[in-house]
């Protein structure tokens, strides 16, 4: 396949955007008419066309589903009511890079410690009212506090206080420096919703300030939204409508992919994707993503308090052999590194984890133990395949004399009952846009969800330093450092990286898809178009 | 619970059969059964000949299988060769040694759980149908609200709370069928246990349990076969439907139930891998079934 | 007392409490399920602080006693509750149990009542025919269409029909997912329905078939039906007007228990074609520990099946003479 060919190909899987396309072909001297020709043979149009109805099958969606943004539990409320029916205030793009919303502009000041965001011009709900910075600070508020019943909660424990300054500006105070508070306010959790007259946040009318209006809604059904006319990015969205369809059977969602009743499917059966591939009438879009699958180990609980068994059980494990045999090759194997290669800041700390059970072994003997017998708490609802990843595990350990004992534990109330409980379990992080957001979430010593124990003074320091820090050169090091110390001192496992694997008919078209959620950083609604 | 429930009708049949029973003659029971079985429709014997394939094959797995039902053997969903007859599975274990095995595991878990709830379906329907007053009472009314609540909800609660091991599959779908079975149990012997030679056996002072094993019991056999052969080939069934669910038995063991919800999503792109294990089970079905009919047209007393 | 009634009227007043033990079944099943609404909804995002605001709010903070006893009050009322899920937009903070249930029982019923309309005298025509020819051909042949039929999981019969019938590759006749507009007319709907209806057809036609034959051929062997067949009437004529008539009580049994199986039994049909109705929703709540959810699904499961069977006795009675004119 000769270079240019190659890039086409990229292109349309979407992991390089257009401008980039563009550069690439210039560089080998085609010209730009040419180019433009390409990326129309290719699907790629070179202007976005309007109009159309668009129907997505999602593989979630519950009758139990509510409109309030407290618990956006899956894809069947993301997408359709934040990715299309709200903005947050920030935004993560293609790239990874944080974008104003619907803001115009965010300001750090007293060293990070507060941040100043300022509201866009014209920007108005679905019922005509404007934005106003009440409005921000209710949607917030819906999330703290005592009574506050949200997954997003624990998010914003840093924030002090919010203020309007102005007719068009908010200011959020914090309690510790964060040069990174803009990624947080991209969260899904966190959309710009009405002020009632009484200073609460009004979920439940479904009025927001994104590129389609609420419409009909039968949860765990179907989400009908229609085109927004006073959206405020120009020119988007591209579709009139859009009709989002619960279809949670695999088989049920490929069939009406392939009988054109949907255009476009999430989740897509990995067992049958070499099958659909061979339809030309379909294209399938593959990103890695920031999730991973994760068996953390508690370091404060023998034999994992001691370094030596921790290294031992991550040479003596076969990541490319689970990412080919359990997640079918459709994962990028994990360097017991938990920030995504895409993150800025990321890192591939030295020696890169490979399987060798004479590694293993010596790390052992260093330990001073000849052999190992330890138990692995897994059930598929830490995540699909987790019971495999584990059996195949216990195969590979066995060479460098390591005995796992998978002990399979129930679905319901695995998050109860089993994970941070157990010394060692399968677990799931969806992954976070920022080093910083990830690394406090889960590795700062006594985070809530530190789920190794692990409190690594050095690690901590630097921690903290690095979020108050503005200057991304210094960051970047200390940023290295920090996963450098988690891969070789620290007690998670990291297995794989998923790829977020889509389906959709050859008539939608689209540009780079974002790798920070699925369904294209879950804004597919507002990024896509009939080609 | 996956296919229709079956249990009344053999009842209302059974009762009917129970009034119509020929006379044997008195002949050894080696004699008997031969000639019986000399006499055999085409159907009967195709039958017979599939069941003791299957549980040939289910004893001598082992010796048949080319490789254990755990053994990585290959990449991911290697397609039909030589050297895995029939491909490998998602994790690249040999698919025609798991088919093999899996007559081995399904069909002990189909015996286990149908010997379970006849045992305790049979043994409280013959108790309430001989004692009746409040034993009956208690143990019917118990059994209704059971059966009225959807077995599949039933299912899917007990196994979230227990958890999935084949032995709570087992127990579970065990005891739920058994509701069935004490129905039609009860309905059937109440007719018999008013009948004469019940009573004079009572009289002659016979004790609870040979009224109720040599007395009634040989009189409702029919119907309580023909019940059997539909309940063992629907523990497949539910298992299957179980899996879709997300609670069917877990591997490494293979079961045909779970391995055609496994591969189930190839069949929407015309590949025939999930009719292997179907077929499995469709053709035990089959044979199961046609060994019933035998048996009912002949204590049926109908001569053509 | 005529038989009829009083058999009606036993039959509701056991049916009353046999609902009433199922709700307290059900809530005790519940009650020991590891987790409630509020960890379950907030799954790997539920800090100790979050759930109980939740529960506070949704009330799961009493006792469970209390919240049952509140509950059946207002079941005495005829309020079914409302669910623990929030809704927005139409009803304000909670969905009521009763708006959750009415649209999706209406797809239930429908679907359930069109499968029904196809398999009933489907399976009736087969097995009397099965009857009238049997042990030959014909009779095996069906024998052996029908059990293999029966021997495939239903998500699986669902899949082949969607191969064949809702692909380009053979036939695209069918939709291959069943999706109701709402305020749909019926023809729209029995067309969005057609496979679904198709796979319980070929589920339950089984069933019906094999028992109407078994019936009808049990009282074959009978001295009425000897003493009609020598008096020299027509096979076809000694099946339909001789062995029918008194092989309606078991017929009727078990078409109950199929037309209770397809209101009741159906999610996995309906997941197959991602099918709205109330089996799913049933699942749903039982999958996030809605009580007042799988409350209301069971009670209606319950009455259905109560009702239904209490027809079947009826039909046996009606049927039978010396049931409805006892001496």
């Amino acid at each position: 396949m000769d270079e240019l060919e190659y890039w086409t190909q990229q292109i349309k899987k979407g992991r390089i955007n257009r401008r980039e396309f563009m550069g690439r072909a210039a560089a080998l001297g085609v010209t730009t008419a040419m180019a433009t020709t390409l990326l129309s043979q290719a699907g790629v149009a070179a202007t976005p066309k309007k109009g159309g109805t668009a129907k997505f099958g999602l593989a979630h969606g519950a009758t139990t589903d509510t409109l309030d943004p407290a618990s956006y539990p899956d894809t069947g409320t993301q997408v359709p009511f934040w990715g299309g029916m709200s903005n947050s205030l920030t935004e993560v793009d293609a790239d990874g890079n944080i974008t104003p919303d619907v803001v115009e502009s965010m300001e750090p000041a007293d060293d990070a410690k507060s941040w100043i965001f300022k509201i866009r011009k014209g920007v108005t709900f679905h019922n005509g009212k404007d934005l106003t910075p009440a409005d921000v600070i209710a949607s917030y508020r819906h999330h703290m506090g005592a009574d506050s019943k949200s997954a997003a909660k624990s998010l914003l424990t840093a924030v002090t206080d919010i203020k309007a300054d102005g007719k068009d500006t908010v200011v959020f105070n914090l309690s510790g420096a964060n040069a990174d508070f803009p990624y947080i306010c991209s969260d899904y959790h966190i959309p710009i919703m009405p002020a009632k007259p009484d200073g609460t946040a009004d979920w439940q009318s479904g009025v927001r300030t994104g590129p389609f209006v609420f419409g009909p809604w039968e949860p765990g059904v179907r989400a009908s939204l229609k085109r927004n006319p006073n959206y405020h990015k120009e020119g988007k969205p591209y579709f009139d409508e859009v009709e989002f369809l619960t279809i949670a059977d695999v088989a049920a969602r490929t069939n009406a992919l392939n009988a054109g009743e949907v255009d476009w499917i999430g989740r897509a059966d990995l067992k049958t994707l070499n099958l659909l591939k061979k339809n030309p009438k379909i294209e399938i879009t593959e990103v890695t993503g920031y999730g991973h699958y994760v068996f953390p180990m508690q370091v404060t609980v023998a034999p994992f308090d001691n370094v030596d068994v921790r290294t031992a059980l991550k040479w003596a494990i076969n990541r490319e052999d689970i990412a080919k045999k359990v997640f079918l090759g459709h994962a990028t194997p994990g360097n017991d590194n938990p920030i995504a290669p895409t993150v800025k800041f990321a890192t591939n700390p030295e020696p890169v984890f490979k399987y060798d059970p004479e590694k293993a072994k010596f790390h052992l003997k260093k330990a001073g133990m000849s052999n190992l017998k330890v138990d692995l708490s897994v059930a598929d609802a830490a995540f699909t395949g987790a019971v495999d990843a584990a059996t195949l595990y216990k195969e590979h350990a066995k060479a460098a004399g390591i005995d796992l004992n998978i002990v399979r534990e129930p679905d319901d109330g695995y998050w109860d009952n089993v994970w941070l409980k157990k010394a060692w379990c399968g677990g799931y992080w969806s992954g976070r846009p920022t080093c910083d957001w990830m690394l406090t979430t889960v590795y700062a010593k006594g985070a809530a969800w530190n789920e190794t124990q692990w409190a690594n003074p050095r690690f901590n320091d630097l921690l903290v330093t690095a979020r108050g820090e503005t200057d991304d050169k210094k960051r970047k090091g200390m940023y290295a450092e920090m996963q450098q110390l988690i891969h070789d001192d620290g007690g998670v496992i990291v297995l794989v990286f998923n790829n977020y694997v889509e389906a959709a008919s050859k008539k939608l078209a689209h540009n780079k898809i974002a790798p920070n959620w699925e369904c294209d950083g879950l804004k597919i609604a507002e990024r896509w178009w009939f080609a | 619970m996956t296919n229709a429930p079956n249990t009344l009708d053999v009842a209302e049949e059974a009762a009917a059969l129970a009034e119509h029973q020929p006379v044997l003659m008195r002949r050894t029971r080696v004699e008997r059964s031969w000639r019986a079985l000399r006499k055999a429709p085409v159907t009967a014997w195709f039958g017979i000949i599939v069941i003791v394939l299957y549980v040939l094959t289910a004893f001598f797995a082992p010796l048949i299988a080319p490789y254990s039902e755990t053994e990585l053997v290959g990449g991911p969903f290697d397609p039909w060769s030589d050297h895995n007859l029939l491909g490998t599975d998602q994790l690249g274990r040999d698919m025609f040694s798991r088919l093999i095995y899996a007559a081995r595991n399904t069909m002990g878990i189909a015996v286990l759980t149908t010997a379970l709830s006849f045992t305790v379906g049979g043994l409280l329907g013959l108790l309430a149908a001989v004692l009746r007053g409040w034993v009956d009472q208690i143990v019917s009314r118990i059994v209704d609200v059971m059966m009225s609540i959807p077995q599949l909800i039933f299912c899917l609660v007990l196994l979230s709370f227990l958890g999935t091991s084949v032995l709570n599959l087992v127990l579970i779908i065990g005891i739920l069928d058994s509701t069935r079975v004490f129905r039609l149990t009860r309905a059937v012997a109440t007719n018999v246990a008013v009948l004469d030679f019940v009573e004079a056996s009572k009289l002659q002072g016979e004790g609870l349990l040979w009224v109720m094993t040599r007395e009634i019991l040989p009189n409702i056999l029919p119907p309580l076969v023909a019940e059997f052969g539909l309940r063992f080939c629907f523990v497949f069934l539910t298992v299957s439907s179980l899996s879709f669910l997300g609670l069917g038995i877990q591997p490494p063991s293979a079961d045909w139930g779970s391995m055609v919800k496994d591969n189930a999503t190839l069949i929407s792109f015309g590949d025939p891998t999930p009719l292997l294990p179907a077929g499995a089970i469709a053709l035990l079905t089959v044979a199961v079934n046609f060994v019933v009919d035998w048996f009912l047209h002949k204590s049926s007393g109908l001569k053509e | 007392m005529n038989p009829l009634i009083r058999t009606i009227l036993q039959r509701l007043g056991f049916g009353l409490i046999t609902l009433f033990v199922v709700s307290v079944v059900l809530s005790l099943l519940v009650g020991v399920l590891p987790g409630d609404f509020a960890t379950r909804t907030l799954g790997q995002a539920a800090t100790p602080d979050t759930v109980a605001a939740f529960r506070r709010e949704i009330g799961l903070d009493r006792p469970p006693v209390e919240r049952y006893l509140h509950w059946l009050a207002d079941m005495a009322r005829g309020d079914f509750g409302s669910s623990y899920s929030g809704a927005g937009s139409l009803s304000g903070n909670r969905r009521a149990v009763a708006d959750l249930i009415a649209p999706r029982l209406v797809n239930t019923l429908f679907l359930a009542g069109l499968a029904a309309l196809i398999a009933v005298p489907l399976a009736l025509t087969l097995g009397l025919l099965a009857a009238l020819y049997r042990n030959g051909i014909y009779d095996r042949l069906v024998n052996l269409v029908t059990l293999t039929s029966i021997s495939a999981p239903e998500f699986f019969v669902g899949y082949i029909l969607a191969l064949f019938l809702a692909n380009d590759v053979y036939f695209q006749i069918f939709p291959a997912i069943s999706t109701v507009e709402p305020g749909a007319s019926i023809f729209d709907r029995a067309y969005a329905c057609a496979l679904p209806a198709l796979t319980l057809v070929l589920v339950i036609v089984a069933h019906m078939m094999r028992m109407t034959r078994a019936s009808v051929i049990n009282l074959l062997a009978s001295p009425y039906i000897e003493m009609a067949r020598l008096k020299g009437s027509a096979p076809r004529r000694v099946i339909v007007h001789h062995a029918l008539p008194n092989a309606w009580a078991p017929i009727s049994n078990v078409i109950a228990l199929n037309l209770a199986y397809l209101i009741v039994g159906v999610v996995v049909v309906e997941k197959v074609f991602a099918y709205p109705g109330i089996g799913q929703l049933m699942v749903d709540a039982v999958r996030n520990q809605d009580v007042p959810v799988i409350q209301g699904c069971a009670l209606i499961f319950a009455g259905v099946y109560v009702l239904l069977n209490l027809s079947a006795d009826i039909i046996a009675i009606a049927t039978n003479p010396r049931l409805l004119h006892p001496r």
